[in-house]
């Protein structure tokens, strides 16, 4: 139903011209509202929640928080819009979002079709299958004839329509508007089967009451690149989206934490003092103050703080950084210099 | 004082004076207003569109859909299908679950009617309960509420329960029936089934003339009944039963062969009828308690039994006043079909607005023909209804 209303407001919004389909100065609407929104998920344990305060906490709202940190100051101040995986697209097009932290995939039709720009990518994940230990399954090709629970509006239904096709395999697919609800199925035994990206099965996986009698089996069916996302149109805007994830990872490549912050002002790294906006003006050139990266460190903490902090292997979701280890550490996390 | 002759004033004015043209021209103005409005919007849409760089264009329906759909019992759908063929398969849902709802829904509304009237103190109150709880519960919750049941109480496929003979089973995968295998010689017994019920209705005008001339009256209903089934019958053994049945068996994860209700749709199907039974119940109740209690008296005054005074007095006149509203219980049953998508039942909202609409990102052509899509359905079951209405309404003669 909410999707639906979403959809169509959107559509009379498009209409009525009164969204801010700005073709530039968001940055000067965020400033000037005060709030940075970011569409987000309506929830995934570790990625983007609410606490019990109804506080928004998680790995794709951290980088919300970055965000914001960066433009207004202070990462205090965001506003999670929640969306489905059928509306956030429509969401941030019809300018109700500034900007998407919310586990989404880069893909052409998305890039070029939906019209939307990345910026590069803040987790590497990929698709996979979660069964019960019961069913005795050990490998997806297995499979044959099950019923599959996914979360409808994702390149996962895609991904598992070629995966089943190409292996000459049938299913029954259940599509359920969202991820709770797909759970619930998979859970009361609706469905065999579970798909979604691997963080999400770790997710999910976290919030079932026995976590031990459930597997992930080892084939990764699918390349998810999952990253932030913005509205053709503003450049300056997609700029200061893309250096902020790279000031993350940069931040951690460079050893600046959260804690050593203040110290390493004092570096004599031309990398860090530049990042840090002790030398140069790269804050201004983006239409930020120059302490910009420096808010992002000390409020919320580098890439790989950020990362332990919600889904690394200490909390309940228990993921290694596997892919997502810095590229100096075998992983894909690379971010272009600060120079 | 020079008096104008209404010769000097301006025609327009005198247009304006008129009270009949002064009508003409205010309505004439609206309508210039109404099409600028939709002109203007329609003129923003097209420059939107165009300024986040997205044409306006239904080129995607040829697209391959890509997607696959759990749920089509009527044309063959892969995932290398177009995203028409998948909005079809979604309007072909859409359809099932409003006929079958509608159908539903006025037989437990009229049951739930009638029983509210009825002079059992215990009965009534379980009517007037039951009424008043689910209507005032939104839809959404109902549909949530019955799937959930449905898929928690139900057994896994594994444990199914066996409801007949090893031939029925019933698990939160589905209700899984045998399936009709026709055979040569089907078509034979389905012609002659068709001859019977042409005899059948032929009959019927014929026993219809001849009360009108003579005042026998034959029963009908009955004779009808063994018309179809004993020809039916003879045509099926002389033909040497030419069907068979195609029994559901549980092989691997799930159930093969046979054919399936799914939970979906049950779930889908059980909550929109009993939530619409509910108004029609009170509509029913409405139309019955319209018609005096003196038409009855006066029928059996002149020595009709009671059995035909509520056929031939009661239920015509009380079907005048329940028609009309009835019919737009039937809209509301359809479109309310479009929530079909929180539970994963796959209506036209699902695909075509939904999983279409989010693979190719054209918001506005998905929904412009979502919208027509209900608009000519819900047109239709009007029209059908108006002429229902008009068929039944009284005769002045």
């Amino acid at each position: 139903m909410k999707q639906k209303t979403t959809a169509i407001l959107s559509a009379a919004a498009l209409a009525l011209g009164a969204t801010g389909i700005a073709q530039a100065g968001t940055l000067e609407d965020v400033q000037s509202r005060g709030v940075l929104r970011c569409v987000v998920s309506t929830g995934i344990a570790g990625f983007a929640q609410p606490d019990a305060s109804g506080v928004w906490g998680g790995f794709d709202v951290d980088f919300c928080r970055a965000t914001a940190a960066a433009v207004l100051g202070d990462g205090g101040k965001i506003e999670a819009i929640t969306s489905t995986g059928k509306t956030r697209f429509t969401k941030l097009n019809a300018g109700e979002g500034d900007v998407l932290w919310r586990n989404t995939t880069i893909t052409f039709s998305r890039d070029v079709g939906v019209k939307l720009r990345f910026h590069g990518v803040n987790y590497y994940d990929g698709q996979g299958f979660m069964v019960k230990k019961s069913l005795g399954v050990s490998s997806a090709k297995d499979l044959d004839g099950a019923s599959v629970c996914i979360q409808t509006g994702t390149t996962t239904e895609l991904n598992l329509a070629d995966y089943f096709s190409s292996n000459g395999m049938k299913y029954e697919p259940v599509t359920i508007e969202t991820n709770d609800e797909a759970r619930q199925n998979y859970e009361s035994g609706r469905c065999d089967v579970y798909t979604t990206d691997a963080s999400g099965l770790a997710s999910t996986r976290s919030a079932l009451p026995n976590p031990g009698d459930h597997m992930v089996l080892p084939e990764i069916i699918s390349k998810e690149p999952l990253g932030p996302a913005t509205r053709h149109g503003d450049d300056q805007w997609s700029d200061i989206v893309t250096w902020v994830l790279n000031a993350t990872i940069t931040a951690e490549e460079l050893g600046v934490t959260s804690s050593n912050v203040d110290d390493m002002k004092g570096s004599n790294n031309p990398e860090v003092r530049r990042l840090l906006g002790v030398d140069g003006s790269q804050g201004s050139e983006l239409g930020l103050s120059n302490d910009w990266a420096y808010q992002i460190i000390k409020q919320i903490g580098n890439y790989g703080e950020i990362f332990e902090r919600n889904i690394g292997v200490n909390t309940p979701l228990g993921i290694a950084r596997g892919l997502n280890a810095l590229w100096t550490e075998g992983g894909l996390i690379y971010s272009p210099p600060f120079r | 004082m020079a008096q104008a002759s209404p010769s000097t004033v301006n025609p327009l004015l005198r247009l304006w004076r008129n009270e009949d043209s002064r009508g003409v021209i205010i309505q004439i103005l609206t309508m210039v207003v109404l099409c600028a409005l939709i002109a203007a919007i329609a003129r923003n849409v097209v420059i939107n569109l165009a300024n986040v760089g997205k044409e306006f264009s239904f080129d995607f329906l040829t697209w391959p859909a890509a997607y696959d759909i759990g749920f089509s019992p009527f044309i063959e759908y892969t995932n290398k299908s177009t995203h028409l063929r998948a909005a079809v398969v979604g309007l072909l849902n859409t359809l099932l679950v409003a006929f079958w709802g509608c159908i539903l829904a006025t037989v437990l509304g009229f049951i739930l009617g009638i029983m509210r009237l009825s002079s059992n103190w215990l009965v009534s109150k379980i009517s007037y309960v039951f009424v008043e709880f689910v209507r005032n519960v939104p839809v959404l919750i109902h549909i949530l509420a019955i799937y959930s049941l449905v898929v928690t109480l139900l057994p896994s496929a594994k444990k199914a329960l066996d409801v007949g003979g090893g031939a029925f089973f019933l698990s939160n995968r589905g209700f899984y029936v045998p399936a009709p295998v026709f055979e040569s010689g089907a078509g034979i017994v389905g012609i002659v089934i068709l001859i019977a019920v042409i005899m059948a209705i032929l009959f019927k005008r014929w026993a219809k003339r001849t009360q009108n001339e003579t005042g026998q009256i034959y029963p009908v209903f009955w004779i009808s009944i063994a018309l179809i089934v004993g020809l039916a019958g003879i045509a099926f053994l002389i033909m040497g039963a030419p069907l068979s049945w195609d029994i559901p068996v549980l092989k691997g994860f799930n159930f093969k062969g046979g054919m399936a209700i799914k939970p979906e749709f049950l779930a889908l199907w059980l909550a929109l009828s009993y939530y619409t039974a509910c108004f029609i119940a009170e509509i029913v109740r409405a139309g019955i308690l319209a018609v005096s209690h003196g038409q009855t008296e006066a029928a059996y005054a002149v020595g009709l039994k009671s059995n035909r005074t509520l056929q031939l007095i009661i239920i015509p006149q009380a079907l005048r006043i329940i028609v009309p509203p009835l019919c737009s219980q039937y809209l509301n049953l359809t479109k309310n079909s479009s929530l079909a998508i929180a539970i994963g039942y796959m209506d036209i909202t699902a695909t075509l607005g939904g999983i279409s609409l989010m693979q190719t990102g054209k918001e506005m052509e998905t929904m412009i023909i979502v919208m027509g899509v209900y608009l000519v359905i819900s047109l239709t079951i009007s029209s059908f209804m108006n002429w229902f209405n008009h068929r039944i309404k009284l005769t002045v003669r």
